[in-house]
């Protein structure tokens, strides 16, 4: 089985969705030729031509609003947005458009495409290139986001965006693009959205995270457990919708919880998630639940950006506080 | 305006006084003196070293991702030098040109690149705005700037600096639009590079050039030899005389070529062939500047060489003073969101300072 990391393993599923179904199309700037800033595309405009892979004209807007039009039609669109600060004009189309013309025409058109944006911190990069904005996204109705946190979920997420018959936002934390590689097959397998993964069970502190902060975790979850802190990991992999019972499942079972996201503190997805378990596992809670986020700044530059990044000592502060409650 | 008038964007002519060789189109003048060829010359000396310098910078891991300026020092020189104090310019991210034109230190330029936000701190008096990464966000803010200008009676003019990408993108007809509308004394500065990233110019517009989609917006626009600094400078000279004299906004495109990457981050070998390369090297806007000054008994090898070394001293000045400066306290990431540090800011800073002494 090759051993991928998260780039090979998203061109693969590409490509082999790309065989199996003529109406998947790629757009994006610099996808074909260049094949992607990321190369994330690459080989695929060689291999499907230019009507199939289509490098477009710089606008954000246009390559979202298009796909809109695209799978209306019935092609499976796949478009990137070369980074996540340049998903924001794009806003527009998808909380008024994308997100809701299943509803407003009560289900005669449908908007089944996938928008791939590789997104988050730690890769110092320039200014608008480390931006986390799951919590905008997963606050707007009828968009589901996806979010891999490794190579092998990486491609059975992606496969199961492109067919499903919704519009998914598929976040791909650049941080991790090339740092993890791991047996990833070749041909169909899929993971389910909606779906959470557990990653490490452990019974004292349910730990939740995704995308490049479930590494962080772990990496946590290995100092803690010199201290005999036996860390449940849950990486939540499709944040809308939620998986909220393998959430409450866990903090049932631990009745603690630290949640760990580098996007900003306020209103990050953290306080959803604390929410929800004030709703459904309140009475099994020992201890008030611990966030660990980035911070309400825009992310700093590069030499300041360790700052704001979570990291495991912050994580491991995080435990043990609420172990210690 | 008989500029706009003789060279519209619809006959197809792109305006251009110094050609190639260094000799001048025929009847054309020079439009600045040899005395102020030879300064502007000297600065675009200076900004190719300082752009060559930060890509060294770069590949030896002393500073982040650059957007280097190589081949575009006509286009940024020629209008820049014609701002004055009050006005303003609003760059993209590969105005290193033009923004020193403007009074920004270099050292100032190499931290925004090294990673610092100081890097983004035009010094009092001078009107730059940070760099813009968004592609093609910024020439709206030219246009209120210069709309609010115009509403305080001020003489000012406002100019947008940005690439043939940009061109793409909603906001700049918008600001277009907007300029149109309520004729303010705004340049809109198109740098075709002939690139954005990987994507060659025409795969940006069907229209034939850039220049004409001024037209459409009510505007006056010229395309011009972006490596001709006396083309660009007489051209950019007429639309600040007429922005100031209430004739409303211009768009230039200034045909240039990127030599260098998109940025530090690209590969050009995987979207373009040496022979484009080999076809624009002659063109190259200092070739023919040395051979006009050559001409007139103002330049060669050794003066080349003494400039060439003065430029350096003050480029390693600026290199070692960004260099020295410590990494910021944690403080500074929480200092400017708001004009007072909000509580939730305040909490979030005392926690971060304790995990970084325990």
């Amino acid at each position: 089985m090759p051993k991928l990391n998260m780039v090979e393993a998203i061109n693969l599923a590409l490509r082999e969705e790309m065989e199996k179904d003529d109406r998947i199309i790629i757009l994006g700037e610099d996808v074909g030729r260049e094949g992607g800033v990321f190369r994330v595309t690459d080989g695929l405009q060689a291999k499907f031509g230019e009507q199939r892979v289509v490098d477009t004209p710089l606008a954000e807007t246009g390559i979202v609003g298009t796909a809109m039009g695209m799978a209306l039609y019935g092609l499976r669109p796949v478009a990137e947005i070369q980074f996540d600060g340049f998903l924001y004009p794009c806003l527009d189309q998808i909380t008024n458009h994308i997100g809701r013309i299943r509803n407003r025409s009560r289900g005669r058109f449908t908007c089944p495409l996938v928008i791939r944006v590789p997104y988050g911190g730690g890769i110092h990069a320039p200014e608008h290139h480390s931006e986390s904005p799951e919590a905008i996204l997963a606050h707007t109705p009828g968009i589901k986001v996806v979010i891999p946190s490794t190579p092998f979920e990486a491609k059975g997420l992606l496969v199961s965006s492109i067919r499903d018959p919704d519009p998914v936002i598929f976040l791909e934390p650049k941080r991790i693009y090339r740092a993890i590689r791991e047996d990833v097959p070749e041909g169909d397998y899929t993971i389910p959205l909606g779906k959470a993964r557990l990653v490490q069970e452990g019974k004292d502190v349910t730990a939740i995270a995704w995308g490049a902060m479930v590494r962080e975790v772990l990496n946590a979850a290995e100092e803690l457990k010199r201290d005999k802190i036996d860390l449940e990991v849950i990486d939540l992999r499709t944040i809308s919708p939620m998986d909220v019972d393998a959430i409450t499942t866990s903090v049932k079972k631990t009745g603690k919880a630290v949640i760990v996201h580098e996007a900003p503190r306020t209103c990050g997805l953290g306080a959803e998630i604390i929410a929800l378990i004030n709703e459904k596992a309140f009475l099994s809670l020992q201890a008030p639940i611990e966030r660990v986020t980035g911070f309400d700044v825009p992310v700093p530059l590069l030499k300041s950006e360790h700052y704001y990044l979570p990291n495991p000592k912050r994580i491991v502060v995080a435990v043990k506080k609420v172990m210690s409650f | 305006m008989g500029m706009f008038e003789d060279d519209h964007p619809l006959k197809g002519e792109m305006f251009q006084i110094l050609k190639p060789d260094g000799t001048l189109q025929s009847g054309m003048k020079p439009p600045l003196s040899d005395q102020e060829t030879f300064h502007l010359y000297q600065k675009m000396v200076f900004i190719r070293l300082a752009d060559q310098r930060a890509l060294m910078l770069q590949r030896q891991g002393r500073m982040g991702t650059y957007a280097p300026i190589w081949g575009q020092e006509a286009c940024q020189v020629g209008s820049a030098v014609l701002l004055q104090r009050e006005d303003w310019i609003f760059p993209a991210f590969r105005e290193l040109g033009a923004t020193l034109m403007m009074g920004i230190p270099l050292k100032t330029i190499y931290l925004y690149w090294m990673g610092y936000e100081e890097g983004s701190r035009a010094p009092q008096g001078i009107n730059v705005l940070p760099v813009s990464i968004p592609v093609g966000t910024h020439p709206l803010h030219a246009v209120g700037t210069a709309w609010a200008a115009k509403i305080r009676g001020d003489q000012i003019v406002t100019v947008a600096y940005f690439g043939d990408g940009a061109t793409s993108k909603g906001d700049f007809h918008e600001a277009m639009n907007f300029a149109g509308v309520f004729r303010t004394p705004t340049i809109f500065f198109c740098q075709n590079n002939q690139f954005a990233i990987s994507v060659p110019r025409k795969i940006q517009t069907a229209s034939k050039t850039i220049a004409q989609k001024a037209i459409a917006y009510g505007m006056d626009g010229i395309q011009v030899d972006g490596n001709d600094l006396f083309a660009v400078y007489a051209v950019t000279k007429e639309a600040i005389h007429k922005a100031r004299s209430g004739g409303g906004a211009t768009l230039i495109e200034g045909v240039t070529y990127r030599f260098g990457p998109h940025t530090t981050a690209d590969d050009p070998t995987k979207y373009r062939k040496e022979e484009e390369i080999e076809f624009w090297k002659p063109l190259d806007p200092l070739i023919r500047l040395e051979l006009y000054l050559q001409g007139r008994g103002l330049w060669s090898e050794e003066i080349k060489k003494r400039i060439t070394d003065e430029a350096q001293k003050e480029i390693d000045q600026a290199v070692n003073e960004a260099e020295a400066l410590p990494i910021p306290e944690a403080e500074e990431i929480f200092k400017y969101v708001f004009s007072e540090m909000t509580p939730p800011l305040k909490e979030q800073m005392e926690y971060l300072k304790g995990t970084l002494s325990s």
